[in-house]
């Protein structure tokens, strides 16, 4: 497979159609939420996306934003793989994905861990590409901190 | 005008033409290079320019012959280094019409635009004296720009404007890019100090009307300030018939090294301003309590200079002369117009920009529907074909055109059509890689 094909794995164009989580959706009263909005410089590109959390579980993952297929595909697999899991279990899956960005290409996605994050190991090639990849996940930590607030 | 000479003008064709560009190349080291597996199809010239090996090697050439702090110390290479620099300075002035002292050399065009930013704050603070009222700038007064401008020639008039008080005023762009020449004259006003406006748009190629913007500023007193780092590497420039009070200039855009640009200003006018930075080599005398000034340009040149850069930039321009700019710029409207006309056949692609028949300079933003610039540029650069994607630092003027970012491909001397054409095959492949518009 070239670089550009593990770049765009089938997977990640699939998601970056079906963009699971896009629309903001408002918490229900008595739901814990925290929101965060990040860009990136380079290509005007934002994302802003919303976390409500039942006691220690995600309960939904909610985004608005424009960009390209990688940071539209990130998006939808975070807010997928994240519903309904505990707040710990994602900050493992989050440190997991922001491992696999770091690593030039030197690892593989572990499945067990990221499923369908896993398609992104081919991102980590393009280093230009990396901020993509990880602008809804940056944002997910930040959401997840607000909501704790 | 450019200044090769007239017999030269004469004899050569009209424009560059494939066989002489495949010529020209053989100066382009780098352009001979593979990227992923295919050979290089560089059309990002509008954020960089790629350098002739005689650029480089004048930088070379000077440290191993010259190198020497200017303007100071009595030895022979002292004398030798500031005569090389101070030729520099002739050279490039001479390319864009100026007289020697017209031309203060900065970092890049960015500083220069904050020079003069920072100068008219100084005299808005008071400093400068009598001479420098003309640029105080305070409640009441306003800065006029345009809706083109890169973020260069934008920023540094909102933090002038918030530092003095001044009101921030702009021309818009209809929904295709133009400029609304037809509200220009009621938006600068007796109140308008400055307009600063691009003299072509560094996402857009479209070359403003300068003698008609100049007009309506001198209607009302107020200075010109010309953004000119996509007209002078690819237009016959003269600022003198231009008739601006101030350019800011480019040198890595225009075959130059990085480190290095200029900005012109009218002598009456740079000798009145109060400097921007300050230290050593910029002044006439120097007490524990205040110092007095050399006039421009030395006025705004604290400190050692970019001496080998100065050198290369003026091999640069000699290098563009001898082609000819008047030859560079008809082979770029013929690109352009390939670029254009190419890309506009292709379905599910939108040109960016006024309608055909503007003024253009061989510059080609699009978007492809359906896949966003980042991914378009991403395919390219799998075919080896090196564009720019983003919002080029030109944020507003993509909100009035309705999108976030577009793919600008972008000209220079050493383009052949070859290179237009696989830029197009690469563009028309796009939509079926990433399955949209099936």
């Amino acid at each position: 497979m070239s670089d550009l094909d593990q770049l765009y794995q089938q997977i990640i164009l699939d998601h970056a159609k079906a963009r699971h989580g896009a629309g903001l959706v408002e918490a229900p009263e008595g739901v814990a939420s925290g929101e965060s909005m990040q860009h990136n410089p380079v290509c005007g590109d934002h994302i802003r996306l919303r976390i409500q959390l039942e006691g220690s579980t995600v309960k939904n993952v909610s985004w608005e934003g424009d960009g390209c297929s990688i940071s539209m595909a990130s998006a939808s697999v975070l807010s997928e793989m994240a519903e309904g899991i505990e707040r710990d279990e994602f900050m493992v899956i989050l440190d997991e994905f922001r491992e696999l960005m770091r690593s030039r290409g030197s690892r593989a996605g572990d499945e067990e861990v990221l499923g369908d994050g896993a398609a992104f190991a081919g991102v980590s090639k393009f280093p230009a590409r990396v901020k993509c990849a990880m602008l809804s996940w940056v944002a997910a930590e930040a959401a997840l901190l607000a909501a704790n607030g | 005008m450019s200044s090769a000479s007239p017999t030269t003008q004469d004899t050569l064709p009209r424009h560059l033409d494939d066989v002489e560009v495949s010529r020209l190349r053989a100066d382009f080291p780098i352009l001979g290079r593979s990227v992923n597996g295919v050979p290089l199809t560089y059309l990002d010239s509008g954020a960089t320019s790629q350098k002739p090996s005689c650029v480089y090697e004048a930088e070379q050439h000077f440290y191993e012959n010259f190198n020497a702090a200017v303007h100071r110390g009595a030895h022979s290479l002292a004398v030798e280094a500031t005569d090389v620099f101070e030729q520099a300075r002739t050279d490039v002035a001479g390319f864009i019409g100026a007289k020697d002292n017209e031309v203060i050399w900065t970092s890049n065009a960015t500083e220069a635009l904050n020079l003069i930013t920072y100068s008219f704050g100084n005299a808005s603070a008071g400093l400068g004296g009598e001479a420098a009222r003309a640029f105080a700038l305070g409640a009441g007064d306003e800065i006029v720009v345009t809706e083109l401008e890169h973020h260069a020639n934008l920023i540094p008039w909102q933090e002038l404007a918030l530092r003095t008080g001044a009101a921030l005023k702009y021309i818009p762009v209809d929904e295709s890019g133009a400029l609304r020449m037809d509200l220009a004259g009621k938006i600068i006003t007796p109140a308008t100090k400055v307009l600063a406006f691009t003299h072509v748009s560094n996402v857009l190629g479209t070359v403003t009307d300068v003698p008609a913007l100049v007009a309506l500023a001198r209607n009302v007193g107020a200075l010109t300030v010309l953004d000119g780092c996509q007209s002078v590497p690819h237009l016959p420039v003269d600022v003198k018939k231009l008739d601006v009070d101030f350019m800011a200039f480019s040198g890595h855009k225009m075959l130059g090294p990085t480190g290095i640009g200029g900005l012109y200003g009218r002598a009456g006018l740079l000798d009145a301003m109060p400097p921007f930075l300050t230290g050593g080599s910029m002044i006439t005398s120097v007490t524990m309590e205040k110092a007095e000034y050399l006039p421009a340009p030395m006025r705004f040149e604290a400190g050692t200079q970019r001496i080998s850069q100065a050198h290369a930039l003026a091999t640069a321009v000699s290098y563009l002369q001898e082609v000819g700019m008047d030859r560079i710029a008809a082979w770029e409207e013929l690109l352009g117009e390939r670029m254009l006309t190419g890309l506009g056949a292709i379905p599910g692609v939108r040109v960016l920009g006024p309608d055909r028949g503007a003024a253009r300079i061989g510059t080609a933003p699009f978007v492809v529907e359906g896949v966003h610039p980042h991914d378009v540029g991403q395919f390219l650069d799998s075919r080896g074909v090196a564009v720019r994607v983003g919002h080029h630092c030109a944020q507003p003027l993509h909100r009035a055109l309705g999108v976030v970012s577009s793919t600008r491909a972008s000209t220079y001397l050493y383009n052949t059509t070859s290179d237009i054409d696989r830029l197009l095959n690469a563009v028309s492949d796009v939509r079926g890689y990433f399955g949209v518009g099936k």
